[in-house]
């Protein structure tokens, strides 16, 4: 039934007190149009479309035609532009605090050409003429049941890690899921204060095929009848602190024992509030309240399982406020859908359920923005994670920050989509270790990214010499990305599984957010030119060399090229130390031979390979993170070197550069650009070569894919090493054929 | 304990079901008694036969179903009545203190028992009264009961009953029916908790599910809510209470119905839902609270019952238990429940007896074994 709540708090008293700080929380109001918002019971969402200005780095080619080449003449020049990028607004406020951010948003809202604002939710009537009168807009109503699809719809095909699993007693509460590819169909159990149990089959087909009205509102009002406690949040700390045991009649009270030949076991509760059929007794309001929370737990949790047997399915997501960052009314509604399906169903929970509602609207609203056609990506720098505002787990941040929780989405410039050479695209996990489930891997990692904070910063001032607000900027960056790393202490699944690589995109975002936008574009730069300037050398040296050894020493150039790498801290020490440092050194540590990274490394094996006929595809990051090339880069480096060596040439069927849809040292297979996915399909691709660290370590060492791979990187950071069992920059050179799957004859 | 093969089985003939909160016990009455039987007839067996039939009420506790009796059944030969009697399971101990005082165990009689309790007291009925108790799974002494009784009928009428117009207040109608035609059926038993059952014939069935919002729940509920103490008075308050003070209605949040969903105005959106505000607390009366509480509990077991009936695709639903007792309220519910929300698909069907069941296919458990050879 509805998520409609009515306010309880007698007085819906308006809290002036609170001052917003407007870089932290209505952030780009200046360009915001689409307004739309949620009023609940007691919470109020508020979502807006708007253009974020942002500063990258673009790579061009001089004209080298033009003029000859000379001695400190880079290849490339790099400038940094303006460009313009569209973000989501999410944010999630108390009721009390309405009028302040009404007021708040009407001074900061300028060069808009809004004039309506898109509301859902019970509290949107209530709260109409304030919000007309505030904003001078015009306030539509819609449909609470499909905004919030809609936003369900979004928040699944959207956000990776959206989707967990509850275990109060696992090594990690949450089990983030992979996000299948095909949402549909699934069940969602909305628990307001009545339960409605809708089935989602498509983007636009929904139908409600059941509910209950013993829901969220059951258990505050029958918990405030019994324990004369006010507040929810209240009635939940009672349940959890009591014994249901003393209140219900479990089947031992009845047969003195089990009901075996049932299979009912002693402990089930046979009739809730049995025991309290008696005018002697006294019970407790925190055992009255635990048996009240089982008992509508395990009756939504049945009814659930009912309606999911009967529709044949078995995705069943739960929202609701009674959900809502309540760790107690997860694990019950988790034990009673266990207990009812046999383990067969589990249930499920979003990480941005409470902005579902705010979402929908938002998109009804920005319909001719089509922002269904995009991709969107949670922006970690501008987000507060799961259960940033959750009393029982975080008492002193609420103190601290007030109660406003923020969803940032990214639009995405490129479409993302699978990889087609996954063997099994609904199996496949990008990460190679969850941190969230190992805690002597995050601790590791969480103080190796403390450590290695200082460094970015200063490379972040380095790259930016001739601004000189730049420090000021890259302390706030160093600010922000450390509350992270602490948030991400204490809550490690605050962004879904936390992994090195959610760790080095948050990075990335936080860089961006204080307009880093690619703090090694110099280093990359100068690298690159040394390389060009040793490549010829380096053909040569290798055109000596017999087949076999020419083999074997083009791979070591792939794995030595490798080495240099800025986001690896016993790397990044030496570099910052030794600007001298080298691709001669680089192949000692290797204790063997040969070239530098793309230039030196990739460029004389894909040669290789074209030499024998190999059609080659090479993908690169659409966009920068750390010292890794990007597709811009790649491009001129391609020509540059084309011009040099025929055996290079840019050909539709011989070698094609492809941007890989990413932007972070880390690979996911199953968010790559559309366009590779095309060309690898198209093409026939037979052979995967994945190298370095983050691509073919921290990500895809797992990965099944359907045709030959090779994952290639060297090991460097001693602590990794360690952990699998060798020296600080051995290498990791994975030939894999595809184990066969058996198939239809 | 293996039953003992004799001819017939020596009087007194009991049959018990100890629930979780009620104790039911059927009992035999010979009105053949011949001269010469009576004459025979030790004294405690008498005493025990004149206790059980000159009065309604034991202790104070103990209620005689006088308007159930079952009145010239024949069984296992003998012709009689069948009594039905019920106390609290709370009282079982001072229960077995009579057997004890009224030297049962001297009767050589076996005592066919069903429910938790059979289970729960078995060493209590042997070191405290010296007897052993032939303990009978339930599910089984249900069903066996309820066909049996249906078969013999209700002196002369029949068992089961439906309601006739049953989403029609004004003319919806208690109608008598058959169950000739029993299987498929889905038995719905609401006793503390509540099991459902789908029966395909008299020894095929399964437990499909079951819930612990039962009549347990109501009367716990009722007496936390209210204060009050018995069935019977939570029963009393509901029927003069208004559940839409407390619950929130469709219409309540939508102002009338829910047109995208078809949902009713008058449909309960969230049950106590009122109860989150305080005025709203402030102004309902205790019987508002025992009827929402009523309406809550029975629409649920409503619910669960038309999904499992659709799951296991059966369209009769037999309502049995002890919570329908004197419960017209919650009969009427069901019945408009099943109805409504099945678009007629499915009818609600309900018997006389409704919490005896079990007892009575304890008793025919006594009288099968010695039947055997």
């Amino acid at each position: 039934m509805a998520t409609y709540v009515e306010a309880v708090r007698g007085s819906h008293s308006m809290d002036k007190s609170i001052t917003l700080p407007p870089d932290e929380i209505f952030r780009n109001l200046e360009n915001a149009k689409r307004f739309a918002i949620d009023i609940g019971g007691s919470l109020t969402k508020l979502a807006y479309y708007s253009t974020v200005q942002h500063k990258v780095a673009k790579v061009r080619s001089f004209d080298h035609a033009a003029k000859q080449e000379s001695d400190g003449e880079p290849l490339y020049e790099i400038s940094v532009q303006e460009e313009i990028t569209a973000r989501l607004h999410f944010i999630k406020f108390e009721n009390t605090y309405i009028e302040t951010c009404l007021d708040f948003i009407k001074d900061h809202l300028v060069n808009t050409e809004t004039k309506v604002i898109k509301a859902t939710g019970g509290g949107a009537y209530k709260f109409k003429d304030l919000i007309e009168k505030k904003l001078k807009l015009k306030v539509d109503k819609e449909d609470e049941m499909s905004c919030l699809i809609k936003g369900c719809n979004f928040v699944l095909k959207n956000i990776p890690h959206e989707v967990f699993v509850y275990a109060k007693h696992g090594d990690s509460e949450f089990r983030f899921q992979n996000t299948h590819p095909d949402i549909f169909p699934y069940l969602l159990v909305n628990i307001g204060s009545g339960v409605s149990i809708v089935k989602v089959e498509a983007e636009d087909r929904f139908e409600r095929i059941g509910g209950s009205s013993i829901g969220g509102g059951t258990f505050w009002g029958l918990g405030a009848l019994l324990t004369k406690t006010k507040r929810f949040d209240e009635l939940l700390q009672l349940a959890s602190r009591g014994q249901h045991t003393s209140v219900d009649m479990l089947v031992k009270d009845i047969y003195g024992g089990a009901y075996g030949c049932l299979g009912l076991t002693g402990d089930l509760i046979a009739s809730s509030f049995g025991k309290s059929a008696t005018a002697e007794k006294e019970f407790s309001k925190e055992d009255m309240a635990k048996s009240l929370l089982h008992m509508i737990s395990n009756d939504i949790g049945q009814l659930a399982c009912l309606y999911a047997r009967l529709h044949n399915l078995s995705r069943v997501y739960f929202g609701g406020f009674f959900i809502r960052g309540h760790p107690v009314t997860m694990h019950t509604i988790t034990y009673s859908i266990n207990y009812f399906t046999k383990g067969e169903v589990q249930a499920l929970f979003l990480r941005h359920e409470g902005y579902l509602g705010a979402i929908g609207a938002f998109l009804k609203g920005a319909e001719e923005d089509n922002p269904n056609q995009y991709c969107w990506g949670e922006n970690y720098a501008g987000s507060s994670g799961l259960l940033s505002v959750s009393p029982e787990l975080n008492p002193m941040q609420r103190e601290r920050s007030g109660t406003f929780d923020m969803l940032e989405m990214d639009r995405l410039e490129r479409q993302l989509v699978n990889l087609p050479l996954l063997q099994d695209s609904s199996s496949y996990i990008p990460d190679t270790v969850d941190l969230t489930e190992d805690t002597l891997a995050r601790e590791y990692w969480l103080c190796c990214f403390e450590e290695a904070l200082d460094g970015v910063v200063k490379r972040a001032i380095a790259s930016q010499k001739d601004q000189p607000e730049a420090a000021e900027r890259a302390e706030k960056f160093r600010q922000k990305y450390r509350d992270k790393l602490q948030t991400l202490r204490h809550q490690p699944f605050a962004y879904g599984s936390l992994t090195v690589r959610s760790l080095l995109d948050t990075r990335e975002h936080c860089l961006n957010e204080f307009n880093f936008p690619d703090p090694y574009s110099k280093i990359k730069q100068k690298e690159n030119d040394l390389a060009l300037k040793s490549y010829q050398r380096v053909l040569k040296t290798l055109e000596e060399l017999s087949w076999e050894q020419r083999q074997i020493a083009l791979v070591r150039g792939l794995l030595a090229g490798n080495v240099f790498d800025w986001g690896a801290k016993a790397v990044s020490d030496v570099l910052e130390s030794d600007p001298e440092f080298g691709f001669e050194k680089a192949k000692q540590q290797l204790q063997d031979n040969s070239g530098m990274d793309i230039i030196l490394g990739v460029f004389p094996f894909v040669r290789e390979l074209l030499s024998r006929g190999t059609e080659v595809v090479l993908a690169s990051n659409s966009g920068p993170a750390l010292n890794d090339v990007t597709n811009g880069e790649l491009q001129i480096l391609t020509e540059r070197i084309a011009a040099m060596d025929p055996a290079i040439h840019l050909s539709e069927d011989r070698l094609t550069l492809v941007q890989s849809g990413s932007s972070s040292p880390c690979l996911d297979l199953s968010r790559l650009d559309k366009v590779l996915a095309t060309v690898v399909r198209e093409r026939g691709t037979d052979l995967v070569v994945i190298e370095g660290m983050g691509r073919a370590i921290h990500t895809n060492y797992y990965a099944a894919l359907s045709c030959e791979s090779l994952k290639l990187a060297v090991i460097k950071n001693s602590w990794l090493a360690d952990r699998l069992g060798g020296k600080i920059f051995s290498v990791v050179f994975k030939y894999e054929v595809p184990s066969i799957i058996q198939g239809h004859h | 304990m293996k039953l003992k093969s004799v001819k017939k089985p020596a009087f007194p003939w009991f049959g018990m079901d100890i629930g979780g909160t009620l104790v039911k016990l059927v009992y035999f009455e010979p009105k053949d008694i011949t001269a010469e039987e009576e004459q025979e007839e030790v004294e405690s067996l008498k005493s025990i036969r004149r206790y059980l039939t000159s009065n309604v009420a034991y202790g104070k506790t103990g209620v005689r179903d006088v308007h159930l009796e079952l009145r010239e059944l024949s069984m296992c030969g003998r012709t009689g009545t069948l009594h039905f009697i019920r106390f609290p399971t709370a009282a079982m101990h001072r229960f077995i203190q009579m057997g004890r005082d009224k030297n049962f165990s001297s009767l050589h009689t076996t005592l066919c028992a069903t429910g938790g309790g059979a289970y729960k007291f078995e060493s209590d009925f042997r070191t405290t009264a010296d007897l052993e108790l032939v303990k009978l799974d339930e599910l089984d002494c249900l069903i066996h009961g309820l066909l049996y009784v249906d078969s013999v009928g209700f002196n002369g009428h029949p068992e089961c009953y439906y309601f006739e117009n049953p989403s029609d207040t004004q003319a919806c109608v208690k109608q008598p029916c058959s169950l000739a035609h029993p299987f498929p059926m889905l038995l719905v038993n609401i006793g503390s908790g509540v099991s459902v059952l789908a029966v395909y014939s008299k020894d095929n069935y399964k437990r499909v599910t079951g819930t612990s919002l039962g009549g347990g729940t109501f009367l716990g509920l009722c007496c936390l809510l209210t204060g009050c103490e018995t069935f019977e008075e939570a029963l009393e308050m509901a029927s003069k209470g208004d559940s839409t003070k407390v619950d929130k209605l469709v219409r309540d949040i939508y102002g009338g119905d829910y047109q995208r969903f078809g949902l009713q105005g008058s449909a309960v959106a969230s049950s106590f839902g009122h109860m989150m505000s305080k005025e709203r607390r402030d102004s309902i009366s205790r019987e508002d609270l025992a009827r929402a509480t009523l309406v809550t509990i029975t629409n649920n077991i409503g619910s669960i019952a038309r999904m499992c009936a659709v799951n296991e695709k059966i369209e009769r639903v037999v309502f049995v238990g002890n919570f329908l007792r004197i419960n017209t309220v919650s009969t009427k519910l069901l019945a408009y429940a099943m109805d409504f929300w099945s678009k007629g698909q499915l009818r609600a069907l309900f018997l006389e007896h409704e919490g005896y069941f079990g007892a009575v296919g304890a008793l025919l458990e006594l009288l099968k074994a010695s039947e055997d050879p």
